[in-house]
């Protein structure tokens, strides 16, 4: 089937099986290997982009569901300056180690800000609550968003 | 992984969707949010030819109160539930249920109507709807049919809902003045299922007396419960003191507690009694706010 997506503000177009998941989509697809795969449970949230606006886990979207609609994803996400604070929080508060979790963390953190521009501590690890992260403790994940949104993310 | 093959056709209304439901039999699957079908899919416990993407019929996806009742349709995003202002009055146990359910990403693709028809025991809305009461409508080739909350569902992942039938709507009764309704969740991690979730609907008299209980219970069974014993315990009785201890001691009377090695049937029973204490007396203390 023909599918059309807007990636990070370009309009793609492919032939694609039915069965082709967004995440598959964009990395295969369209070379976008900044969005992971790290598991097959949909629990890691490392796969996680925006989608119309709504973040969600891209591994349990099929790129048909996708169709006609907006997707962004880490790549674009330098592009634009309120979201480059959320990279720059990441930076300076040590918010990764390996880094695998690091888009997601970013995508779904990008979601909280917009519907939360000043969250608590509590409220950051509830909307990143979808994110698993083997490395950091998640310590460092919640003061990099905290400077993140302190900066006007 | 990645899902077997199958052939997609995408429904712009429920007519059409019939209409492929009628076309494609027991190899077609309804797929509104797919956050439980397409997990099962990617794991191999479901094959379906044909998928039917319901997604995009926008005229499912609302929150209505209208005449006492809190109308929600089926492809409303739990991100709505948790957000509608008519659920957090009419029907709070639904909005509580509705914030823990998952995480941020499953709440945002993840459907009432998806989660009343897969009728997984372990589903948060299991127990909440059972103890708000109410109604579920779905329509077939043969037109429209309501049935009753209590007959919904009918084992794990087994509902009432026949071949070729689209669940369209869940209605429930709204809270009225001195009622007060709530969900509590015990999961060991964020965005897990529950090890247990207790939803209660109080009424109150004047006088601080029940004059009307629900409580239901997911994740205990394998499939939701209603805790007509521990109904009856708080029947006409003020909540507090012995009468909670006592509706919370048989909550879990006459049920085949789910046993597994994280959470043995003794600790889930222990944990159903001391969370449907508590989710008693805050819906006790919603329905005295009301
Ligand atoms: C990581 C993760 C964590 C989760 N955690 C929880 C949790 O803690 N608590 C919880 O309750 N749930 C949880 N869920 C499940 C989630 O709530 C699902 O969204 C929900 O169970 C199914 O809704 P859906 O719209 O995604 O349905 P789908 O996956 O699209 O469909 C599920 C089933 O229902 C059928 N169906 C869908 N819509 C209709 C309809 N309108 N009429 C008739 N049949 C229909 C489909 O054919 C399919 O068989 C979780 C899911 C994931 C991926
Ligand atoms: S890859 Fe783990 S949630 Fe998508
Ligand atoms: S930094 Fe390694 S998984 Fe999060």
């Amino acid at each position: 089937m023909k599918v059309r997506i807007t990636v990070n503000g370009t309009l793609t177009e492919r032939e694609i099986e039915p069965r082709t998941l967004l995440v598959h989509y964009l990395r295969d697809e369209l070379g976008l290997t900044g969005t992971h795969v790290g598991c097959d449970t949909s629990n890691c949230g490392a796969c996680t982009v925006l989608l119309d606006g709504d973040a969600v886990k891209s591994c349990t979207v099929l790129a048909a569901q996708a169709d006609g609609g907006a997707v962004a994803t880490v790549e674009g996400l330098a592009a634009s300056g309120p979201l480059a604070a959320l990279q720059e929080g990441f930076w300076e508060a040590h918010g990764l180690q390996c880094g695998f979790c690091t888009p997601g963390m970013l995508m779904a953190a990008t979601q909280l800000l917009r519907r939360n521009p000043d969250p608590t501590d509590a409220e950051i690890r509830r909307g990143l609550e979808g994110n698993l992260c083997r490395c950091t403790g998640y310590a460092n994940i919640v003061r990099a968003v905290r400077l993140a949104a302190r900066k006007g993310a | 992984m990645i899902p077997p093959a199958f052939e997609y056709v995408r429904a712009a209304s429920v007519d059409e969707a019939l209409a492929h439901l009628a076309k494609y039999g027991d190899d077609a699957r309804l797929l509104a949010g797919g956050h439980s079908l397409l997990p099962l899919m990617r794991l191999r416990l479901a094959a379906p030819r044909v998928l039917v993407d319901i997604g995009r019929i926008r005229e499912l996806a609302y929150v209505r109160a209208e005449g006492g009742e809190l109308a929600i349709g089926a492809l409303t995003t739990h991100h709505a539930v948790e957000q509608a202002a008519a659920v957090a009055t009419a029907a709070r146990a639904l909005a509580d249920a509705a914030s823990v359910l998952g995480d941020p990403q499953v709440r945002n693709r993840g459907t009432i109507g998806g989660e009343l028809a897969h009728a997984d025991p372990a589903a948060d809305y299991g127990a909440v709807v059972l103890a708000l009461g109410g109604t579920v409508t779905a329509a077939g080739r043969g037109g429209r049919r309501t049935v009753a909350i209590d007959d919904w569902v009918r084992g794990p992942f087994t509902t009432a809902l026949q071949p070729g039938e689209i669940l369209l709507e869940y209605r429930a009764p709204a809270a009225a003045a001195r009622e007060g309704s709530v969900y509590r969740k015990f999961a060991r991690r964020a965005s897990d299922y529950g090890m247990v979730g207790v939803a209660v609907r109080l009424g109150l008299g004047a006088d601080g007396r029940c004059t009307s209980a629900r409580i239901a219970l997911s994740c205990v069974s394998d499939q939701p419960v209603r805790a007509q014993a521990a109904e009856a315990a708080l029947a006409g009785r003020a909540p507090e003191g012995d009468a909670v201890r006592e509706a919370a001691a048989v909550v879990l009377q006459g049920v085949r507690v789910a046993d597994d090695p994280f959470c043995p049937a003794d600790y889930r029973t222990h944990l159903a009694q001391v969370e449907t204490a508590r989710a008693i007396a805050e819906a006790a203390a919603r329905a005295r706010a009301a």
